[in-house]
């Protein structure tokens, strides 16, 4: 059937044809959406889904699922890939049992991310893990299941690489219906010598790995995912990959030019054959790819050794910071060719920037003006989530914002550095979904170290700012089903805590007294500043309306 | 059906019900036979941040994004946005413009806007008022502007089609309510 779908529905269709038994994963934009509509239709489909409470615990969820032989699916944004990583490495050494396919969603000029414009591609260097490039939704569909196809010939996870703009397309996808089936059940056998990675063996599994690439490299050579279009005999050639393909299909288009283009559906391990078939009796080339010159430098190398004169654009002509787009490379594409086109010129409107800003009803207006008012000479640390908002005007609080769970890591440090005598307070602000992800072992090691930070834990009962993924402390998980509900003022003692108070941020007075009595203390502090997030509380209440 | 690809952007802030827009723009297009591309933004962009998002269709279409200069239809949901959209328009691009504004610590007011919008191809129309006085609901301006733009024959698309997308897109108990949105600019006139 044919239908209009989003980058990511395609994704969850081609792992559903492909016979998904196991999904996990951390919310992200631009990923999110694959694990919220694996969690709507797990249940109908026999998949078992779940958000996991960071990325390294999702993708070792799903490592235990292809040991004991479930197809899975691993779903994150760009940074969940630096989280995972510790695990990922391993994986890459053992290899799966059932297929598995891993799927991380950049976001190249940070549409939707702080931290930083990360490109992920460097991962499948880093591991040596197959990383496939999809450009359009038909593509999310059809790479997805090529990567279950790999992933199961060659015992080896695949890495599916997306950007916002392949996640968040919309286009016709046609795709094969697929129906309703029980729960598959799996089942662990024993197989030390492949699933541990212990010295000395662990060498062998490198040489194995290495060998398994090449082998890997031989059947790209052949895929289909790797594409040439245009008059081939041209001595000036184009070669891309990803979204970029499309806007450069679009330029050519506009420039009215056939020139040859290899688009490469296989980041790694490359085709080189092909590549230096391409290249060889080429006079130019021009490689059009997003962010890092990762390709760029691969196809420099091949032309040493087939065509040592081959001249090579790519970051000369296009730039390495912010997504691409037609125009940017129509007018690389003009460059090389001496081909003239008319630019656009630029409107200078210079209009008022409208910044992302909390909701209406949101509980953190309750929070950020209270902590200001109360603790105007305190210093910041922000966290990722919607408290991010508190780095924006009018909030203007951040004095550092780094990754998931940071600002209390980096707030530990600035403490110390300040010795216990400092009369300056340090102040993290965090989520409960971040909390949960990388909180924990901060609070604990802040506790060890004998320091002394104040964290507010924004506790709005859901994860938010990704479109209202369950976590731990709402006791419900993601397929919809009841759950353990965590308590973060539990967790927070048993980390060692001993000033802990939990109150409802409105109540300005009890919380104003609570951060004077907070800013005192010697030792670390903790408010868990609990009301629920007012979009949650909008849908609750328009459910229950519906019963 | 057009030969030329049709482009439209739509701007508006965050919550103002973009992402619901396009899906009933795309699956128009897509019952009418279209290839379609859309491009949108979701997270961190979408709360109360402004939003842009790009829709092209036609026989072939390459990439999700506009070009600067080659909006064909420029539909903003807010005032301020839909001027910011204007960084896509070219000489015969369409402005549809709800007169609606959204205020922030220093924003532009509403006449000041009004007097940067360009002077000729434009549609300033108060969907979200009228919505809210005929159909208590301010939140399907958007589709009013929908129904504004194909009545007006700014957008090549047929209003039939987009009664059958709403009916597949939205669910039952909203589907009378945006229908209604839809068809009302019809009417008034």
């Amino acid at each position: 059937m044919k239908k209009v779908l989003l980058g990511n529905e395609a994704i969850v269709r081609g792992a559903l044809s492909a016979g998904v038994d196991f999904v996990s994963g951390y919310p992200g934009c631009p990923s999110a959406e694959i694990g919220d509509e694996f969690g709507k239709i797990a249940k109908e489909n026999g998949v078992y889904a779940e958000w996991s409470t960071n990325e390294k615990v999702a993708l070792e969820a799903a490592i235990g699922a292809s040991f004991s032989g479930l197809k899975s699916l691993v779903n994150m944004k760009s940074f969940g890939m630096n989280v995972c990583s510790d695990s990922l490495l391993p994986l890459a050494y053992t290899g799966t049992k059932a297929p598995m396919v891993i799927v991380v969603a950049d976001d190249p000029s940070c549409h939707s991310s702080a931290q930083t414009e990360q490109d992920s591609r460097v991962y499948a260097y880093l591991s040596h893990l197959p990383m496939l490039e999809p450009a359009d939704v038909q593509e999310c569909y059809d790479f997805t299941k090529l990567g279950y196809e790999i992933s199961e010939k060659f015992n080896i996870p695949v890495i599916l690489h997306t950007t916002t703009r392949v996640n968040h397309q919309r286009a016709p996808v046609e795709f094969k219906k697929i129906d309703t089936r029980p729960m598959a059940k799996g089942e662990f056998v024993k197989n030390p010598h492949q699933f541990s990675t212990m010295p000395p063996r662990v060498m062998e599994m490198k040489k194995e790995l290495l060998e398994k690439i090449e082998k890997i490299r031989q059947f790209a050579e052949k895929s289909k995912a790797n594409e040439i279009f245009g008059d081939k005999k041209s001595k000036i050639g184009i070669i891309t990959c990803g979204v970029s393909h499309l806007h450069l299909m679009e330029a050519l288009l506009e420039l009215d030019l056939n020139l040859p283009v290899l688009k490469l559906g296989f980041f790694y391990p490359l085709p080189e054959k092909l590549i230096a078939n391409f290249i060889k009796d080429k006079k130019k080339i021009l490689v059009v790819e997003e962010l890092e010159p990762y390709l760029e430098k691969e196809i420099a190398r091949i032309a040493k050794s087939v065509n040592p004169k081959l001249e090579i654009f790519g970051k000369n002509v296009l730039p390495e910071i912010g997504e691409l787009n037609t125009e940017k490379i129509n007018l690389a594409v003009a460059k090389l060719t001496g081909k003239k086109i008319d630019l656009n010129k630029e409107k200078q409107l210079n209009l008022p920037k409208r910044t992302a800003r909390l909701c209406e009803g949101c509980p953190y207006w309750h929070i950020f003006p209270t902590l200001k008012r109360v603790a105007p000479d305190a210093i910041f640390g922000g966290d990722i989530g919607c408290n991010m908002i508190a780095g924006l005007p009018p909030h203007d609080m951040h004095d550092y914002l780094f990754s998931m769970g940071a600002s209390l890591g980096i707030s530990h440090g600035v403490a110390k550095a300040a010795g216990p005598e400092s009369k300056r307070k340090v102040i993290s602000m965090m989520g409960d979904g971040t909390f949960f992800h990388a909180g924990i072992p901060a609070l604990i090691n802040a506790v060890y170290n004998k320091s002394n930070p104040l964290i507010v834990i924004l506790d709005n009962r859901i994860t938010a700012m990704t479109g209202h993924q369950p976590n731990p402390g709402m006791g419900k998980n993601a397929m919809g089903e009841p759950a353990e509900e965590l308590k973060i003022e539990d967790i927070v003692k048993a980390c060692g805590v001993k000033h802990v108070r939990v109150l409802d941020p409105i109540n300005t007075k009890e919380f104003e007294d609570t951060i004077k009595d907070f800013l005192g203390k010697e030792e670390v502090s903790v408010i868990i500043a609990k009301r629920i997030c007012a979009l949650l509380l909008k849908r609750q209440a328009a459910e229950q309306h519906d019963q | 059906m057009t030969n030329k690809t049709f482009n439209i952007i739509i701007t508006g802030v965050g919550g103002q019900g973009l992402v619901t827009l396009v899906q009933i723009i795309d699956e128009t297009a897509f019952i009418e036979g279209y290839d379609i591309k859309s491009s949108e933004l979701h997270g961190l962009s979408q709360r109360g941040g402004a939003v842009l998002v790009h829709i092209r269709f036609g026989r072939k279409v390459c990439s999700p994004m506009v070009s600067r200069g080659q909006a064909d239809l420029i539909i903003g949901l807010e005032m301020l946005e839909g001027l910011r959209g204007s960084e896509f328009s070219g000489p015969k691009t369409n402005f549809l413009i709800n007169k609606y504004s959204l205020p922030f610590m220093g924003g532009l007011k509403g006449e000041e806007i009004i007097k940067l919008l360009p002077k000729e191809n434009l549609h300033l129309v108060p969907a979200s008022e009228i919505c809210k006085e005929k159909l208590q609901n301010e939140v399907v301006s958007g589709l009013y502007l929908l129904g504004y733009a194909i009545h007006k024959k700014l957008m090549p698309l047929d209003e039939k089609s987009v009664a059958e997308a709403i009916n597949k897109i939205i669910p039952p108990k909203y589907q009378e309510l945006n229908l209604k949105a839809l068809k009302l600019p019809h009417e008034n006139n």
